[in-house]
């Protein structure tokens, strides 16, 4: 075949010790051909992203690559020397990582980084590579690329900087372009942008895109073809048409029963039990064996095989029609309980402003409006979804909401009680009926303190039960609730796996028995099968005990799962406010629509119409004048210049801050 | 033969000091977190052998450390009168080498003064030469014996210190001989028997004291003859006492207000925050020779509310150390700010403010415990200069009492003597060699501490 470009086989990468190596990857075989698209998909821990290091031969130090081939246009690179191996990469192979944040060195102008590269990989324009480093910026659409290359990279945006990383690897006219996890840390508007650019220039240069990543809507925008990694192998390959029609290898079907979604709310979501099992040891049957729903007897026995094609088929005991999986049982009704009387939860223009201070009299030069006159009513037994890009002062809200950073201005009113003109000893006495849980179950628990002393420190403040003994038996019952038996109680968190540490969170958060929660994206550092199980489980605490939750996310398919009510933030301030099923559904703030619109939907016959969004969010600390978003609004008029628009309201709760709508009041 | 103990203002802080060791010990062997990093030190052979020396180090000076006034007799109406001299078990043990004192300057193992002396030779006729010692070799008739003497002695020292080292193994072995087999032999334990080994250096130097110590003055003796083996030994308690109890003193100061600054932000930040940049930008031999000075002033103007002059220079001593603390602790002060600064942002410690714990039960429970890895590596790694420190200060004079024994008053002794011809070394040597081995140890212990408990170097493992 001669547009076959890349082919790996049967590669195996170690990581550790010789005595106990960690199986990274173990075994896996794939082929890449000019101009297409290769997406590895997988949980994290399954080793995809050591398979891009292992291409580029960029391993860990204790890594090494025990067996397997690796050809580039026949060219076996893992017998290259160290100093051909540094041509090609950066060369015919360029790669672009996860964090741009860390990949730019801080002290280099931008352009000089992607001139070193450029008089590297291109000998044609090694003498004066400005020329070439401008061109590069302008194809990775960068706009005014004379001025952007002589900055350094903290003038530059997260999505920016990606730009950046993508000019570097395409310096040397890569023929395969490496992408671990390029949109994973930006935001959706922007990974959209990030994901157009890649199809544009692959369309333009004709290169081949190894991708990798964790969001079957990334696949199912990018892909031509589909592998699924799980547990250091692939499970399945496919075309991405065929895959998401008809996915095959029980993991993947699992995988998108657990995607949260509108559909899903009546059901819950099919989360998959367990964990990826660890991969220090041998295996001897099915990697998937424990977590299966479909195993039979003949799944104990061997290792299963491979079945069909290289390049299309899946590694299974059990042929198609006889993968069994069960039908989720319906565990809620759907429907949120109706408001009641009186909201738990009242915020009416809450402002949280940073001072800025410079000079040595350390004086106020400015505000950062990080919070800027916020209108918020949670209910008992309801979830309101707090929706933004990041930046916008999500989470600055939810930690004034409760008093964990004092707000500027505004009320909260909290069950009638105002909690702004508490303080001390009257305020930690309301604590226990508002809790949080936050995004990173690796640091919301103090690594220094067992499991049983964590979930008791909010019990011990707030002097709920008498003895440790009573203590304690409170914490396993709390344990119980979440999915966790008794003997955590003895361990330390870091035992523990993310998602089981998000449960231990929600029980430390429970002990006090709060009112309501404050989510702080509880979700997004996990996978997606985990993922689904933290989310069933909050779902159903609220139902049994009438949790009230401000759920802050940026995932607009949990919001859509598990929100009653949504609410839109950009810049501080909320632009659209309304019924979960009204904002999705008939969104009608352009930001809300061009966020929606840049959701990647994970179903390749669904060719969304992305809203392009020009530029990154603005600075809190100078809004633009008139309304915040004029400057990126693809429907801006004169007026949204001079003033900040007031609220409108459209139909039955759903409010929204657009001079669009003005005539509609 | 009865005593009278005496406690001197530092030996108490040792005692504190110890029992805060033994209890963190204790408490670490209830905390895997902790446990974990001492694990990996114990494992480290260079770790291991330096802490053999640490630990004959610290024998010695603990042994220092108990004072007591020996009884001398009773006074008229039968009480017992103790003499008004303290000394300490070191001082029994190594009672020889107190007493034999010359009359000046020899050198090591010599049998001849090392000044020329008149002497009136039997006949009555008047030479001027060099004398014998009062103890240096006197069980010798004939000072041409040396050689052999020496040659011997050091022979069954070497047996000797063989014998003791044999007869400890044993003993830590609890008598099974299958347990050495397997010391010598099996791979995980290569850091016990790197600390055996240094054992046996030990062992043997244990045993050549034993052996020559007692009739030669190994070290050679000072200008009032006093043996200078014995001076050496005596500064260790200084050495180390300087190296922890400025530690010990300023600890509290540092660890609290560093993370107070960092946690509580604002104006408490502010506070402390001048505090130490002050302190910090007055020269440090300036601010402890003025309060050396004053000290000394203050002494002299009550001298009647000292018993002994070996408790007015233990006072001395540890106003030293307070003021060595004094200025050595901003830099400790300042990094726990900032590693507070990184902890009050993490959600742990949000968490534990949403649950309205009061903040210095946050202080103590979420950010002290994360901090104390610090603490360590700046407490190991500042012993060493602080007992370097010692030897600068009572060089320029305005270190310990010029009574108490200390490896920065023996150079400072010393050092007017480098002039002589021929030159007098051996204090120079003695103070160099003892200090020596201890920095280094400290420091080969400290890297290994730091790097067990540092979590960055830690994961890169």
């Amino acid at each position: 075949m001669s547009d076959l470009l890349l082919e790996v086989r049967g590669l195996r990468t170690w990581l550790g010790p010789e005595d106990q190596p960690v199986r990274a990857v173990d075994g896996v075989d794939l082929t890449l051909r000019r101009g297409e698209t290769y997406v590895l998909v997988g949980e994290s821990g399954c080793g995809k992203s050591m398979i891009a290091y292992s291409l580029m031969r960029l391993l860990p130090p204790s890594g090494r690559i025990v067996a397997g081939e690796v050809l580039l246009e026949g060219r076996a690179l893992l017998d290259l020397t160290e100093a051909e191996m540094r041509r090609e990469r950066g060369g015919s192979i360029g790669m672009i990582f996860q964090e741009p944040m860390t990949s730019l060195n801080p002290v280099m102008s931008v352009g000089r980084q992607v001139a070193e590269a450029v008089r590297l990989h291109d000998p044609e324009h090694a003498a004066n590579p400005r020329p070439r480093v401008i061109e590069l910026f302008r194809q990775v659409g960068i706009a005014d690329p004379e001025h952007r290359v002589d900055e350094y990279p903290h003038q530059l945006s997260g999505g920016m900087k990606q730009r950046v990383m993508i000019a570097i690897a395409l310096a040397g006219r890569p023929k395969v372009l490496i992408a671990d996890e390029p949109t994973t840390a930006l935001d959706v508007t922007i990974q959209a942008q990030v994901l157009e650019l890649l199809r544009d220039l692959q369309r333009e240069t004709g290169m081949a895109i190894l991708l990798i990543t964790h969001d079957l809507g990334v696949v199912a925008e990018m892909a031509d073809r589909v592998g699924v990694m799980y547990a250091g192998q692939l499970v399945e390959t496919a075309g991405v048409h065929e895959f998401f029609a008809h996915p095959r290898h029980p993991y993947s079907r699992k995988l998108f029963r657990a995607l949260p979604g509108a559909d899903k709310r009546v059901q819950g979501l099919d989360a998959i039990p367990g964990r990826v099992p660890p991969l220090d040891r041998a295996f001897t049957r099915c990697r998937f064996l424990d977590r299966c729903e479909a195993r039979q007897a003949v799944c104990e026995g061997a290792l299963p095989p491979w079945r069909g094609e290289a390049e299309d088929g899946y590694r299974c005991h059990l042929a198609v029609e006889q993968i069994a999986l069960g039908t989720p049982t319906a565990r809620d009704e759907g429907t949120a309980p109706p408001r009641a009387a009186e909201p738990l939860l009242r915020a009416r223009g809450l402002q949280v402003h940073f001072p800025i201070r410079e000079g040595v009299l350390r004086r106020v030069v400015g505000q950062v409006r990080a919070v800027d006159g916020l209108d918020i009513d949670l209910w008992p037994g309801r979830t309101l979804a707090l929706v933004g890009e990041s930046g916008c002062g999500k989470t600055t809200t939810g930690k004034a909401l409760l008093q964990l950073l004092r707000p500027t201005a505004g009320s909260v009113r909290f069950d009638g009680i105002e909690l702004t003109s508490l303080g001390g000893k009257a305020l930690r006495r309301l604590r226990h009926q508002f809790q949080i849980i936050f995004q990173d179950p690796a640091s919301s628990m103090n690594p220094r303190m067992l499991v049983e002393d964590i979930v008791a420190e909010g019990m011990v403040a707030q002097g709920i039960g008498a003895s440790r003994a009573e203590r304690r038996e409170r914490a396993i019952e709390l344990l119980d609730q979440v999915g966790l038996s008794a003997e955590a109680l003895r361990r330390y968190p870091h035992e523990f796996s993310g998602g089981q540490r998000q449960r231990i969170a929600i029980a430390r958060a429970l002990a006090v028995d709060p009112r309501l929660i404050v989510c702080d994206e509880p979700t997004s550092a996990l996978d997606v099968s985990v993922q689904a199980q933290v989310l069933n489980l909050l779902k159903e605490l609220q139902r049994e005990l009438g949790l009230a939750y401000l759920f802050i996310t940026h995932n607009i398919a949990v919001v859509a799962y598990l929100a009653d009510e949504v609410a839109v933030m950009y810049l501080g301030r909320i632009v659209e406010q309304g019924p979960v099923k009204a904002i999705l559904e008939n969104p009608a703030h352009p930001y809300t629509r061009a966020l929606l619109a840049a959701v990647p939907v994970p179903d390749p016959e669904h060719r969304r119409r992305v809203i392009r969004l020009e530029g990154d969010l603005p600075s809190p600390a100078a809004p633009p004048p008139g309304c915040h978003f004029h400057e990126r609004c693809p429907r801006v008029m004169p007026r949204c210049r001079e003033a900040y628009p007031p609220r409108c309201s459209l139909d039955a709760g759903h409010e929204v801050a657009c001079w669009l709508y003005e005539d509609e009041e | 033969m009865g005593f009278q103990p005496v406690v001197l203002a530092t030996d108490a802080l040792i005692y504190l000091l110890l029992a805060l060791a033994v209890g963190f010990a204790l408490y670490a062997r209830r905390h895997e977190h902790l446990r974990a990093p001492w694990r990996q030190v114990a494992g480290s052979r260079t770790a291991m052998g330096a802490l053999v020396v640490l630990g004959v180090y610290v024998l010695i000076g603990l042994l220092d450390t108990v004072h007591f006034r020996p009884l001398q007799g009773q006074d008229a109406q039968g009480r017992p009168r103790y003499a008004t001299e303290v000394l300490s078990l070191l001082d029994l043990i190594a009672a020889p080498l107190r007493e034999h004192r010359e009359k000046t300057y020899s050198a090591p193992f010599a049998t001849h003064l090392y000044m020329r002396e008149t002497i009136e030779l039997p006949d009555g006729r008047k030479v001027r030469d060099y004398p014998r010692l009062k103890w240096g070799g006197a069980h010798l008739a004939d000072p041409a014996d040396r050689a052999a003497d020496i040659t011997r002695r050091v022979a069954a020292g070497l047996m000797l210190g063989l014998v003791i080292w044999g007869g400890a193994l044993l003993l830590l072995a609890r008598g099974r001989l299958a347990r050495l087999r397997r010391l010598f032999r099996a791979p995980e334990l290569a850091a016990l028997r790197s600390a055996a080994w240094t054992g046996l250096v030990m062992a043997l130097l244990l045993g050549l004291v034993l052996n020559l110590a007692g009739v030669w003055h190994l070290l050679g003796t000072d200008k009032v003859g006093e043996d200078v083996f014995y001076q050496s030994l005596k500064s260790v308690r200084t050495g180390l006492v300087i190296g922890t109890l400025t530690t010990l003193v300023m600890l509290p100061a540092a660890v609290l207000l560093g993370i107070m600054a960092g946690y509580f932000r604002s104006w408490v930040d502010d506070v402390i925050q001048y505090l130490y940049t002050t302190l910090s930008s007055v020269p440090g031999v300036l601010l402890i020779a003025a309060a050396v000075l004053m000290m000394q002033i203050y002494m002299n103007n009550h001298q009647a509310e000292f018993n002994s002059l070996t408790e007015r220079a233990d006072l001395r001593l540890l106003f030293l150390c307070l003021i060595l603390g004094v200025t050595s602790w901003t830099s400790l002060c300042r990094l726990l700010r900032g590693e507070t600064l990184k902890l009050r942002q993490l959600e742990y410690v949000q968490a534990a403010q949403a649950f309205g714990v009061r903040h210095f039960t946050i202080l103590a429970r979420h950010v002290l415990p994360n901090v104390m890895h610090i603490v360590l590596i700046v407490v190991v790694l500042d012993f060493s200069g602080l007992v370097l420190a010692e030897a600068v200060l009572s060089y320029i004079n305005i270190g310990v009492d010029p009574n108490t024994n200390s490896w920065g008053n023996m150079i400072n002794s010393a050092r007017l003597e480098l002039a002589r011809e021929p030159v007098v070394w051996w204090s120079l040597a003695a103070a160099f060699v003892f200090m020596f081995v201890l920095v280094l140890a400290a420091n080969l212990f400290a890297d290994v501490v730091r790097d067990a408990f540092d979590p960055r170097l830690r994961e890169r493992t």
